[in-house]
């Protein structure tokens, strides 16, 4: 599978190369990028402690897609809804890593407060909507946040992360489909990673690059690469400007790779060392890390210091809420399951 | 009061609950344009407009999703699903998504939509059209499962449905929607959980929901009619969560209990009634209680064997004598 380096391909508008952001920004990015890769390798040391339970799904090499995203949208006002690789998203979008990592330990000071575990990460007050377990669920239900906005006729947009193989559900062809109809504000982001778990993609999909999938629904699209944080984000500059601008929905494909397993329980028997090193040689933290030291506004000694700083953090302030924070309380196994006194429930108003 | 079609008192729930709220939205299958299979939704797409009364394409899973999605941000949707059949293939999101995504949030989100449909055996539509699903969403947490056995009903608890912050699931029956009540002419919000006594009697409870009311309240006049045995009639309209007290206080009257089902009985309502019976009121009865159900077959075409597989009133009748050894002459 051919990336070229820092694309944007658009139908019938060649490839361009767009930087557009300021080296404050991109700091900024590199910081949050190393960040989530340190969390998540932390979720993994945690996991192999026995410390997390249940399934864990890491996104190490796949950062620039989120960031690079939501860089370009307006995290904590739209509306983002992704599928069970979602640590980072809800972290992009405004969530406390404290309370992600607590919802990982299962703690009741977690995000979902220990109801929902890594796959079910939720910060409403952020606007993240959730991470869903079911591959291809969050299609039609960030079509229909996008319905509820354009009902209320807000600025939002309706955000949906999945991977490729999820392109092979039914409800992608019908949330498209309606999306399309409808003109909702929706932006369907496909992190294309090239495998779901362990099928590589021309193995399960008729069409390798997903860009082109959307023209079946009449969805104008394109394609960057993915482990380009600055071309994820020129191209979702543009897809967020045709959203937001009421031209209806969008589909934007980022081709990259997740570089561990595709969950815990996963050894990666099925690829090559040969491709996964090739992968590694275009890892999205070094390439913005050493376009930054070519330009003068990084120095090695700074980054190193930069990630010390990071570690220390997630040790001292994050796996350290997570640990010492409490258990969700045995006698409240039943709350959460159906509204509490609901007046409608006896037939009256209140 | 005012009488009304099954299907009005259901229109009338959809246009009072659109104008109330600019939130609320109806969608599915041939619902506008058209005005609706069961016409529950006619002339309401003149009246609120494309963006609320919603035609939708033949997507089940993927316009109840939609739904589910908008309810996250304050939209209060009522989902038709043309036949419950159909319904299967949006189980993905009413069980996946809408009945778990309050627990999994840990209260952050919740789906609070309506969803409705048609289930039951009409007339030969056969096994892909003729199926009962309410056994399926009343074994899942998180959402509700109402069924209105008259138009008062098939009103009020729509009308709960959509106020309610929870999913609910309306349970209705493609031959009840030409019949006739009496609804309340003030609006009125039915309660989504309890049950009903629709008729009452001293010597056993006969427990139905949705049409097998009628089949109870037909057999109930026989019994009393032909073999001096009251029969108390329980109208369970709620199937999620059902009503354990209600139950209970009518055993505890009869002391004897029949429960009718329109579906076949493995893993079904009768089987929750049966179990809420031994738990809760296994020393007020005096005979073993029994049960009248479909049977278990894909619904035939041929309209003989079709009549033979769904229960009636006359089984429900040779049901009770049985617990009454002396009565009938059979
Ligand atoms: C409906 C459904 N089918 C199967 C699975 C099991 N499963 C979980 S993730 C996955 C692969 C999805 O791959 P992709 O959409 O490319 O996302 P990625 O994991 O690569 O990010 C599968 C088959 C599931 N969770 N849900
Ligand atoms: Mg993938």
């Amino acid at each position: 599978m051919n990336v070229m380096p820092g694309y944007v391909r658009e139908e019938g508008m060649g490839e361009q190369n767009t930087l557009l952001l300021s080296v404050t920004d991109k700091k900024r990015l590199l910081r949050e990028m190393l960040y989530a890769r340190r969390f998540e390798e932390r979720c993994y040391e945690a996991y192999v402690e026995r410390k997390i339970g249940g399934f864990l799904h890491l996104y190490s090499g796949q950062e620039a897609c989120a960031h690079g995203v939501l860089e370009a949208a307006r995290p904590g006002f739209d509306y983002v809804i992704t599928g069970y690789r979602d640590h980072i998203h809800a972290i992009k979008c405004g969530a406390d890593p404290r309370e992600v990592m607590a919802e990982l330990y299962g703690k009741e000071t977690g995000s979902s407060r220990g109801r929902g575990g890594s796959m079910h990460i939720f910060d409403v007050k952020h606007r993240f909507m959730g991470g869903y377990a079911l591959v291809g669920g969050p299609f039609p239900l960030a079509a229909g946040i996008a319905k509820g906005i354009k009902m209320k006729g807000g600025e939002e947009i309706s955000i949906c992360f999945l991977g490729d193989a999820a392109n092979n559900q039914g409800t992608f062809h019908e949330s498209l489909n309606m999306a399309k109809i409808w003109e909702l504000p929706v932006l369907y982001v496909c992190e294309n990673n090239l495998y779901g778990i362990g099928t590589r993609i021309d193995r399960s999909t008729a069409v390798l690059d997903q860009y082109k999938r959307a023209a079946a629904y009449d969805i104008p699209a394109s394609q960057a690469d993915g482990q380009d944080v600055e071309a994820v984000y020129a191209a979702a500059v543009k897809a967020v400007e045709h959203v937001r601008s009421g031209n209806g929905p969008y589909f934007l494909e980022l081709k990259t790779y997740r570089y561990r397993g595709h969950s815990m329980s996963d050894s990666n028997a099925y690829r090559s060392k040969e491709e996964e090193r090739e992968w590694l040689k275009r890892d999205p933290i070094h390439i913005l890390r050493n376009r930054l030291i070519d330009a003068n506004a990084l120095t090695l000694d700074e980054f190193k210091a930069m990630d010390q700083e990071i570690l220390d953090e997630i040790e001292n302030e994050v796996v350290r809420f997570a640990e010492e924070s409490p258990e969700p309380a045995v006698e409240d196994l039943e709350k959460y399951v159906l509204a509490e006194d609901d007046p409608y429930v006896r037939g009256g108003r209140v | 009061m005012a009488q009304m079609r099954y299907w009005e008192a259901i229109r009338r729930a959809h246009d009072e609950e659109l104008a109330h709220d600019p939130m609320v939205i109806a969608m599915g299958e041939d619902i506008g344009v058209a005005g609706g299979t069961y016409k529950a939704t006619q002339g309401l797409y003149e009246k609120y407009g494309p963006e609320r009364i919603i035609d939708t394409p033949i997507s089940e899973n993927g316009y109840t999703g939609i739904g589910i999605g908008a309810s996250f941000v304050g939209v209060k949707p009522i989902i038709e699903i043309m036949s419950v059949n159909f319904a299967w293939l949006a189980t993905d999101q009413i069980v996946n998504t809408a009945a778990k995504v309050r627990y999994m949030s840990g209260g952050q989100l919740s789906a609070p939509i309506v969803i409705r449909s048609p289930g039951g055996t009409a007339h030969q539509l056969g096994a892909q059209h003729s199926a009962r699903m309410e056994k399926v969403f009343m074994g899942v947490a998180g959402l509700r499962v109402v069924t209105p056995s008259n138009p008062r009903q098939a009103y009020g608890l729509l009308k709960s449905a959509v106020r309610c912050q929870d999913p609910v699931f309306i349970n209705e029956h493609e031959l009840m929607y030409n019949m006739k009540g009496e609804v309340p002419d003030e609006e009125y919000f039915h309660p989504l959980e309890g049950s009903e006594v629709a008729r009452p009697g001293r010597d056993v409870t006969l427990l139905g929901y949705n049409i097998s009311v009628h089949w109870c309240l037909q057999a109930a006049d026989v019994l009393s009619r032909e073999h001096g045995i009251e029969a108390e009639v329980l109208d369970l309209y709620a199937l999620s969560p059902l009503d354990r007290e209600g139950i209970k206080a009518s055993v505890a009257r009869t002391h004897k209990a029949v429960v009718v089902e329109e579906a076949e009985a493995p893993v079904g309502v009768g089987a929750e009634v049966m179990a809420i019976l031994n738990e809760e009121c296994f020393f007020e009865l005096d005979a073993p209680p029994r049960r009248v159900s479909a049977a278990n077959v894909p619904i035939p075409y041929n309209r003989t064997l079709e009549k033979a597989a769904i229960p009636n009133a006359r089984d429900v009748v040779q049901a009770v004598l049985s617990l009454f050894p002396g009565k009938g002459r059979n």
